[in-house]
């Protein structure tokens, strides 16, 4: 097939590709997306939305089980968690549609196959079926995102040991588990495995659970796993892993012992590799480090004309980060200035239950920089919505400097933290110091009054306190 | 309500003027989206501006060749009926306005006011006519947010806005400063000025980077930095008429902070003219004294001003964003001049300090600077500076304030002048000096009252023993 000429080809269509897309065509750009699996990339077809529905079913499945608190008696309470994985695959087929139409809306023209560069502006296309195409654009974005890594020594054999993509195609949940690998991925599937009845046993080299959050953050949910019989195993280090017919052995040492732990399945959750490789990079002298494409803050690589955006950019590896990204590649291409990002701003969330959010530093960070440090907290026990939702599992911490009341940090752990977060990503994004979150009119009664109380803390100021 | 401001659309990344043409639409013509209303010239090409809205082209606010900088009201889109009082005479009407030309921020009055809200409610009655010229007194924005000024063109009825690639440097509108609370904080903090900072955040709002890169450029001009000096863009072109001097970075770090001082800081001046027969007197007999150290006018002056600033705290301040600073201590920077340029020492204290102190002190500090042997406490915290040129047959000069001080005294020659004394001719010795004075932080009959009290104390100079 002949050459095709865009303004814009994205290689990729995941939260960073597709809305970089977007955006070019909204600026009046020609753009072509090469895509090789279904529009949305992983986030919305094997990531992000699909384990939210599943956490939604976990969630839903606890409540049930609390139902006596609420003086609602159940019989024969039962869970298939064949029904909850066929709600999950719906919702992401749902999703991943919703970006065809947009593309359509849009005029963004959908290349199936695998892209590769070939030089500057130009992108080979090999389709499943064996045929290529070449496709011409000013300039190419990469948006290719990342992959499940595993330990060296491990295979994942999809199987006994399984990764996240293979764990979002299990129609039944097994009756063990060892997951390796206490980060977001690893920690939500834990919570929805348990929740459906499976022995599960986190492991995870770090001295914690979500070892990037605040420690405090940590504490309270490891204290949270424990009364749901979730086996926390963290600063222990994996031996060996070995697969044998119906189980799997895994050897870990942990806190100076050797033990061994045997389950019918492990889950690699161990972080994920950016996509680099049969991109063509090297023989255009893209400029890859530590196994990320480097980009400037206009998001171009050290080749003019391509850019690269999200996952295969660098971390944090979220999807909201990459379509953060994706914006500002698609304005730079199409010849605008956009603003660098603050990357202090981009919060960070955890499904499990309680729910996990934050942004910006720990006060660990805070300190470890040397300046003044107040923080303020705020305890969920102590708010009216909370208890009235039965949710009092949990608190707000703001870490916000001394001097200027600057916020540095947010950490919340509890019912809808991943949305009060939202509030606070605003103010950090305004440079809103805590004065103006704790004057901040809240409605009452709302979770977010517990936002407000922190701030008011962290001021020396909280009213329920 | 249908109004479409129609503003000087950016074009280009690097556009921020555009000429304006032609009309092609008259007032008073019915005009719909996509109509060409206009032909605009920019640095790159001639370019045809499109309407964005649909009604009658009620009102053209520039003349055809005019100048006019991005994101300015340049003419209104409305029905019939609407009332645009307002919007009309928020921009100057008619007739090229080449003053803003090649001006890079371009701060043109009418900027503020084609962002400023259409006119609601509040603007129903018909509005008085204005003279066309007064800038709108547009409704008190709110101290930080509201819409950006004029940074866009109006957004199409229809579809989405999107349409317009995000604008590059946003237009800075005067009389308005907006900036984060975290800025805001730390600029506080720092004792720096928010009208010296360029903001670089959504609509020129001003933000912490932008706060810390005006600290970083003010310690760097203050301690003369190891940054190459750069050629200025607006340098003409070299030849064999010309002679290129590279700038020694003293040089380089006098044209940052000047340029800082005087663009944003309002200077006004107030010349005094004093009798300095007693004070040269007065100098000579304490000169003969034995073991005097040696003594220079500068020297009175600074005693002179140190015990004014303390009867004057107003002079003795700072402008510093949504507050004036009084500054408690007096600290006296003393400009000196060098080969390649003009170091201000800090004589601190001087209120607390005998003239003897004060000549001593200054003596060793002038000494140093020469050497280049300064200190860089020695460097920065001056409340308040003097220049004095009287070794040069100066009569009278004006001095740049040097931020954040909010004064600076410009002190000439003492001459022999012919003055009238008691209704008869005679000699005096008469010494010019010139206040400049940050309009931000006082006003002329404070500058004049400070040079009073000054004059009076240099004029009967035994008080400066005191």
């Amino acid at each position: 097939m002949p050459g095709e000429r865009f303004d814009a080809v994205v290689v990729g269509s995941g939260p960073g590709g597709y809305v970089a897309a977007i955006r070019a065509a909204q600026l009046g750009r020609r753009v072509a997306v090469v895509e090789a699996d279904r529009p949305g990339g992983i986030c919305l077809n094997w990531g992000c939305i699909p384990t939210k529905a599943l956490l939604r079913n976990a969630e839903v499945l606890q409540l049930f089980q609390r139902a006596g608190e609420f003086g609602v008696s159940l019989e024969g309470l039962r869970a298939d968690y064949a029904v909850a994985h066929a709600r999950s695959r719906q919702v992401a087929e749902r999703m991943s549609r919703g970006v065809e139409y947009l593309f359509r809306k849009r005029q963004i023209t959908l290349i199936p196959g695998r892209g590769t560069l070939l030089a500057p502006g130009a992108v080979r296309v090999a389709a499943a079926d064996g045929s290529a195409r070449t496709v011409e654009a000013a300039a190419v974005v990469l948006a290719t995102g990342a992959r499940p890594k595993s330990l060296p020594g491990v295979a994942i054999d999809g199987v006994r040991v399984i990764s996240s993509d293979e764990a979002l195609r299990l129609d039944r949940v097994p009756p063990s588990i060892v997951v390796i690998g206490a980060g977001a991925v690893g920690v939500e599937f834990a919570d929805v495995f348990a929740s459906y009845g499976t022995q599960v046993t986190v492991v995870e080299a770090l001295p914690r659970l979500l070892p990037l959050e605040d420690e405090e953050i940590s504490r309270h949910l490891a204290r949270s796993f424990a009364k749901r019989k979730i086996d926390v195993r963290a600063g222990a280090r994996v031996q060996s892993v070995r697969a044998g017919g119906d189980a799997v052995r895994v050897e870990i040492e942990h806190e100076g012992q050797a033990a061994r732990l045997e389950a019918a399945m492990v889950l690699m959750a161990v972080g994920r590799g950016a996509n680099t490789g049969d991109l063509g990079l090297e023989a255009l002298g893209v400029t890859v480090a530590r196994g990320f494409v480097q980009v400037s803050p206009r998001m171009e690589t050290s080749v003019p004309g391509v850019y690269a955006i999200g996952d295969v950019a660098g971390p944090p590896l979220l999807a909201h980060k990459a379509s953060a990204e994706g914006i500002v590649a698609a304005e730079a291409l199409a010849g605008a200035a956009p603003g660098p990002l603050d990357y202090r701003a981009v919060p960070s969330c955890t499904y499990c239950h309680p729910q996990v959010a934050s942004l910006g530093l720990t006060e660990a960070q805070a300190r470890a920089d040397g300046r003044a440090v107040r923080v303020g907290r705020y305890m969920f026990v102590a708010n009216g919505k909370a208890q009235a939702l039965g949710e009092p599992e949990g608190l707000v911490k703001i870490v916000a400097a001394g001097d200027t009341g600057e916020i540095l940090g947010v950490h919340v752990i509890g019912a809808e933290a991943t949305e009060l977060i939202a509030e606070l990503a605003l103010g950090k994004t305004l440079e809103a110091t805590v004065e103006e979150v704790g004057r901040t009119i809240h409605a009452h009664p709302t979770m977010a009054e517990a936002v407000m109380e922190a701030a008011l803390d962290a001021m020396g100021e909280a009213i329920h306190l | 309500m249908a109004v479409t401001k129609v503003v000087m659309p950016k074009l280009s990344e690097a556009m921020e003027t555009g000429k304006l043409l032609r009309w092609l639409k008259q007032e008073g013509d019915r005009v719909s989206g996509g109509d060409i209303i206009a032909e605009i010239e920019t640095d790159k090409a001639d370019i045809e501006l499109e309407a964005f809205g649909s009604g009658v082209l009620r009102k053209l606010l520039v003349g055809p060749g005019a100048s006019v900088p991005v994101g300015q009201l340049i003419a209104v889109i409305a029905d019939p009926d609407e009332d645009i009082g307002a919007l009309a005479s928020a921009a100057p009407a008619g007739g090229p306005a080449p003053s803003a030309v090649g001006a890079p921020p371009a701060p043109a009055p009418a900027a503020a006011a084609a962002g400023a809200p259409p006119p609601g409610p509040a603007a129903a009655a018909p509005a008085p006519p204005r003279p066309a010229a007064s800038p709108a007194p547009a409704r008190e924005p709110a101290a930080d947010g509201g819409p950006a000024p004029g940074a866009q063109p109006a957004p199409p009825p229809g579809p989405p806005s999107a349409a317009a690639p995000p604008a590059g440097p946003p237009v800075v509108s005067p009389g308005r400063l907006r900036a984060s609370p975290l800025a805001r904080n730390v600029a506080r903090q720092a004792g720096l000025d928010l009208a010296q900072v360029t903001g670089t955040g959504p609509g020129g709002r001003i933000v912490q980077r932008d706060v810390q890169a005006a600290l970083a450029a003010r310690s760097a001009a203050v301690a003369a930095p190891a940054a190459p000096p750069r050629v200025p863009a607006a340098a003409p072109p070299a030849g064999p008429e010309t002679e290129e001097v590279p700038l020694t970075q003293i040089r380089a770090a006098i044209a940052r902070q000047m340029i800082q001082s005087k663009a944003p800081v309002p200077h006004f001046y107030v010349t005094a003219e004093i009798a300095m027969d007693r004070a040269v007197a007065l100098r000579g007999e304490l000169q003969a004294l034995p073991g005097a150290p040696k003594l220079t006018f500068t020297d009175l002056i600074v005693r002179a001003c140190a015990v004014a600033l303390g009867r004057h705290p107003g002079i003795n301040a700072s402008f510093a964003g949504d507050r004036l600073r009084r500054h408690r201590a007096v600290h006296i920077g003393i400009a000196v001049a060098l080969d390649d340029g003009l170091i201000t020492p800090v004589l601190r204290d001087c209120d607390r300090k005998s003239l003897f102190q004060i000549a001593a002190e200054s003596r060793d500090l002038i000494e140093r600077t020469r050497a280049r042997k300064l200190r860089q406490p020695e460097l920065s915290g001056a409340t308040f500076s003097i220049s004095n040129l009287g070794m040069f047959p100066v009569e009278e000069f004006s001095a740049i304030i040097n931020p954040p001080e909010g004064a600076i005294l410009a002190v000439g020659a003492i001459l022999d002048k012919p003055v009238v004394v008691d209704g008869r001719l005679a000699v005096g010795k008469r010494m010019r000096v010139t206040l400049s004075c940050d309009h931000r932080v006082m006003d002329g009959a404070m500058g004049a009252r400070f040079l009073a009290d000054l004059k009076a104390t240099l004029e009967a100079p035994l008080a400066l023993l005191a």
